[in-house]
């Protein structure tokens, strides 16, 4: 990516790194329940402060997800979400956010578009970026060219079984952050913390300069405190993702404003 | 043996990055891929150690009972008029189907790598029984992922793993058939990797899992090609086997594939008609897309979500097809065609009243081509096909079909 254009998530870290601030990513799945309701979800964790927004695009066969996400994508199939029509919807949404928003997505979907339609059209639209879960470093390389070409960031996620090698490399093609992968396992809320994180934050930050995002079973406030004690931001999904499951069909997007700015207090260092 | 192995392996792959031509490849979630390139590794290393192989040949000798005959089926044969029908019959083994070579090869390799549980989806429930008796054979721990209405139609199969001491674990997501159990399986291995081998039940999945399957495989097209050679002097003109993922046709056809004399017939599951959701005929519905870890040929809607299929052959009704065949596909070196539900089910009925052998829906799929090709051979002709399992647990479908 030509260093003369600083992208909205560069700029947001460094916004938060001004503050001593450290980051809060949010997932959410389009169309759950119905791409109306994304619109103004997508608006509701934006006020609630979501550093970065994960827009997932759901799949017939989410085998990274646990049962949350799972449920979600398939009440988004049901609605008849697709990638499509996501991006056609995404400039009248993009108007109101000031989050970056990157795409979370399986692999096929995208191949169907077309790797260059897809990389056009989201950048016209104005998505930041793209984390394809399914789509690792060896395979990626015409994603990553295409992707760069049209300014998009592109984050690929590492985990505690990868080697140090994987790591760099998919620190290497990764722009915006870093997503690490907190515990062996899919997506879901866990009561208790991993204890690899740290080692796997400390072994990244030896590698890279990126910012240090870390998912994937962190759910409550005191999980993205604990989190933020070394990385540099924590990402939470499935814990958002069920909070729209029990209250959006009777709280509305403000319930999950409500949720989220919890989450988003943790992250500020205010007590929760 | 090796030299062969070399020179038949450079017409089709893989090449260093698991691909097939374009297709097979690797995708797969990040924390799956330390433990696929450790397997790699280790079957690397262990392919080339006298010792595994041996062991694994003593077991598929004692305990699986290779080689299996190849029978000629003469009455068949006269009353189809044609072509001179042989049937391989892995039905014979052990556990009832082929899947036993690759259960076995794949044990092992989780023994030498010192994992204590084994983890597999199962369709039609023969490699989930092949699974879970491999696991018993080794005292390995055992999870078999199933789809629900692949567990109320293969029932049979599911006491045989309970008994055996595995768990089953049904699956109620997605379509609740093999590609969701393969899902559920995936799920299990990325949570349990410290301990748990996938063994994948066909030559399915990243890399490298379709060459590791093929290569277990191999030995069903070896003893076919020493067998003819031996009983008839000549090589078969046609091998015809079925194709769900395509383990037991990739295993009849790969040492065959340098002789451009053989031709090659793969039949998929036509289902109930033509239809996207009422077949399982990758080759004529589907298009190259990305299915659990491997590019290839895939049934799927414009949008890329993974369409639903139909086979009353459990073992059949998966959206994607092995990359090996699709590459085979795109040279024309293997043809691929479909046969529907309902001709299977008669082959099926013809096999056990002409031969005396009932034979599994899936390789019935196969034999029902070979109905409509053998008529139109001469009789000089040979044709081998694979009868890659056994139809007791079939017993079900064929009385509700209204074939008994």
């Amino acid at each position: 990516m030509p260093p003369t254009i600083i992208t909205r998530i560069e700029t947001r870290f460094r916004e938060l790194d001004e503050k001593r601030q450290k980051g809060l990513v949010v997932y959410l799945t389009a169309g759950d329940p119905n791409l109306d309701a994304t619109e103004g979800l997508l608006q509701a964790l934006d006020r609630a402060g979501a550093d970065v927004i994960e827009l997932g695009v759901p799949f017939s066969d989410p085998l990274a997800d646990g049962p949350v996400i799972q449920r979600a994508s398939e009440r988004a199939l049901r609605s008849g979400t697709t990638l499509r029509k996501i991006l056609e919807r995404f400039p009248a949404w993009r108007k109101t956010l000031h989050a970056p928003i990157i795409l979370f997505s399986y692999f096929n979907p995208v191949l169907q578009l077309g790797l260059e339609r897809f990389a056009a059209d989201a950048a016209q639209v104005g998505i930041d970026g793209a984390l394809v879960v399914d789509l690792t470093p060896e395979e990626a390389e015409d994603y990553v060219r295409t992707m760069r070409a049209h300014h998009l960031e592109t984050v690929f996620l590492a985990s505690p079984t990868s080697t140090d090698a994987r790591l760099k490399r998919a620190a290497q093609l990764s722009s915006g952050f870093l997503y690490l992968i907190s515990r062996t396992g899919v997506t879901g809320e866990r009561s208790e913390m991993a204890a690899g994180i740290r080692p796997l934050v400390e072994r990244a930050r030896r590698l890279t300069s990126l910012p240090l995002a870390v998912g994937f079973g962190i759910s409550t406030p005191e999980q993205v405190r604990e989190v933020q004690a070394h990385a540099d931001a924590a990402v939470v999904g499935s814990a958002v993702v069920h909070a729209i499951e029990e209250h959006y069909s009777t709280g509305g997007p403000a319930a999950i404003e409500q949720f989220v700015r919890g989450l988003k207090a943790a992250a500020e260092g205010k007590s929760v | 043996m090796e030299a062969q192995s070399i020179k038949s392996e450079s017409l089709t792959g893989p090449d260093a990055r698991g691909r097939f031509g374009e297709f097979g490849g690797r995708f797969a979630p990040e924390t799956l891929m330390a433990p696929i390139e450790e397997l790699e590794a280790a079957y690397c290393n262990a392919r080339k150690d006298p010792a595994f192989q041996s062991e694994l040949a003593r077991l598929l000798k004692d305990f699986a009972g290779r080689p299996t005959p190849l029978f000629p089926a003469e009455r068949l044969t006269a009353r189809l008029g044609g072509a001179r029908i042989y049937l391989k019959r892995e039905d014979l083994l052990h556990t009832g189907a082929h899947k036993i070579n690759n259960c076995l090869g794949q044990g092992l390799l989780a023994k030498r790598m010192g994992k204590t549980r084994l983890v597999a989806e199962t369709g039609a429930g023969q490699h989930g029984v092949a699974t879970a008796t491999v696991a018993a054979l080794l005292g390995l721990k055992c999870v078999v992922y199933m789809g629900e209405e692949d567990m109320a139609r293969q029932a049979p199969n599911v006491f045989r793993m309970r008994l055996l001491g595995t768990q089953v674990v049904s699956v109620s997501s997605g379509t609740r058939t093999l590609k969701d159990a393969i899902n559920e399986g995936m799920r299990d291995w990325v949570t349990n990797v410290h301990n748990t081998h996938y063994l994948m039940g066909s030559v399915l999945g990243p890399h490298p899992y379709p060459l590791m399957v093929r290569e277990f495989h191999r030995v069903i097209g070896q003893e076919a090609r020493r067998q003819i050679l031996e009983s008839t002097g000549k090589l078969p003109d046609l091998l015809c086997a079925c194709v769900g993922g395509g383990s037991n046709a990739i295993g009849l056809f790969y040492d065959f594939i340098p002789d451009a004399g053989v031709k090659m017939l793969g039949v998929e599951a036509g289902g109930r008609g033509p239809k996207l959701g009422d077949h399982a005929a990758r080759f004529s519905g589907g298009r190259p897309g990305v299915l659990h870890g491997s590019y290839t040929y895939v049934l799927q809607t414009d949008d890329g979500l993974i369409s639903n299929t139909h086979s009353v052959s459990a073992g059949l009704d998966y959206p994607a097809v092995g990359p090996e065949h699709a590459e085979l596909h795109r040279r024309g070196r293997v043809e691929y065609t479909h046969v529907s539900d309902l001709e299977a089910l008669e082959a099926a009925r013809l096999l056990a009243r002409v031969e005396g052998i009932i034979p599994a829906l899936e390789s019935a799929h196969a034999l029902a081509e070979v109905l409509k090709r053998a008529p139109g051979m001469s009789r000089e002709k040979i044709i081998v096909v694979n009868l890659s399992g056994r139809g007791d647990k079939d017993l079900g479908i064929f009385q509700s079909a209204g074939i008994l």
